[in-house]
């Protein structure tokens, strides 16, 4: 299926979670905000989140520092 | 005609001097302010001038004060921010710079939240002075919060936020700066604020360390209410310090970022949200 990932298109397998996604990208889920059709999912969503056709997920990574 | 003198209109006769005029509203001033920039005695003043007349040492009571801290401001900005509740999350190099800026602004309401005590360390870039080590960071910034502008009102908690107090502590806050310095507690505090207020918007802090380009950091729009200031990569870490100068700036991105959307304005580029 095609999913718009930060912004561009993507192919993906049908019926991934995000934390499958995010795993596959070798993504560290405790320094990514994830943003999920425009509402921001919190990590403990991650697995249980499926994506559908079509959908967007923002992916912002952080650093340290401040 | 009209003059503005003090932030107060008063009539005087065509052709009347500064220093007339401060004979008659101040007569122990010795600075004399015209349209923002110091004059004579003898300059003439046209119809809707501003003049500031400023004994040197004196501290203007406090309605005064609002009046003229405010003077150089955009007209209609002040009644907007005043009117505002910030929430600050973590007041280390980002957060106290941060807060300093929007008090400066006359921002009405800061919630400032940080479990840490001022350190030599911190000094490097952080608001904090030599006299306040050993204080908890909220106190010591909400004292200095204080010395530039009493009518903002600070609320101080020295706490660390969890998933479970950040609703509580930060509840009242229309929108929050996310100041934190580890990558984790970003990620914590944003998830928690954004999972219970979707509505309201975060002004986040990401890559700001070292002596990099200044022009490298950025404010962007990350995501659909989340504004992300920094370079987005370059992290703290043995060889890469956090600096003054790109503490700063980052900083003073985050606060501009604020401003604007207080004001309705896209922070990321022009036009209104």
């Amino acid at each position: 299926m095609d999913i718009i990932f930060n912004g561009k298109p993507r192919e993906t397998q049908a019926s991934i979670t995000i934390q499958e996604l995010l795993d596959q990208m070798q993504l560290d889920c405790m320094q990514v905000v994830v943003e999920h059709n425009k509402n921001i999912i919190p990590r403990q969503r991650l697995a249980e989140t499926v994506m559908n056709d079509g959908d967007s997920l923002e992916v912002i990574h952080f650093v340290g520092g401040g | 005609m009209q003059i503005n003198v003090n932030e107060q209109n008063h009539a005087f006769e065509e052709n009347t001097s500064v220093g007339a005029v401060r004979d008659r509203i101040k007569a122990d001033a010795d600075l004399l302010i015209v349209n923002g920039f110091p004059a004579s005695d003898e300059t003439l003043l046209n119809n809707s001038d501003r003049v500031i007349l400023i004994r040197r040492g004196e501290v203007p009571g406090t309605d005064e004060l609002d009046a003229l801290l405010t003077a150089r401001h955009t007209p209609g900005v002040h009644e907007i921010v005043k009117g505002s509740t910030i929430g600050i999350a973590g007041v280390g190099g980002l957060g106290s710079a941060i807060a300093i800026a929007l008090a400066r602004t006359g921002v009405g309401h800061l919630i400032i939240a940080d479990f840490d005590i001022v350190e030599p360390s911190n000094l490097n870039r952080q608001q904090f002075f030599i006299d306040q080590i050993g204080l908890p960071k909220v106190y010591a910034l909400r004292d200095t919060l204080a010395r530039i502008n009493p009518n903002v009102r600070v609320t101080a908690c020295h706490l660390r936020l969890t998933p479970t107090n950040i609703t509580e502590v930060l509840g009242h806050a229309q929108l929050l700066v996310e100041a934190f310095d580890q990558a984790e507690q970003k990620v914590m505090l944003i998830e928690t604020f954004a999972s219970r207020f979707p509505d309201r918007p975060i002004v986040t802090g990401s890559g700001m360390a070292g002596y990099g380009p200044a022009n490298t950091v950025q404010t962007q729009q990350v995501a659909n209410n989340l504004y992300l200031c920094g370079d987005g990569s370059t992290a703290a870490a043995p060889g890469t310090g956090l600096m003054a100068p790109r503490v700063g700036v980052a900083a003073h991105h985050q606060a501009n970022a604020v401003l604007r959307l207080l004001l309705g304005h896209n922070p990321a580029k022009e036009g209104k949200l």
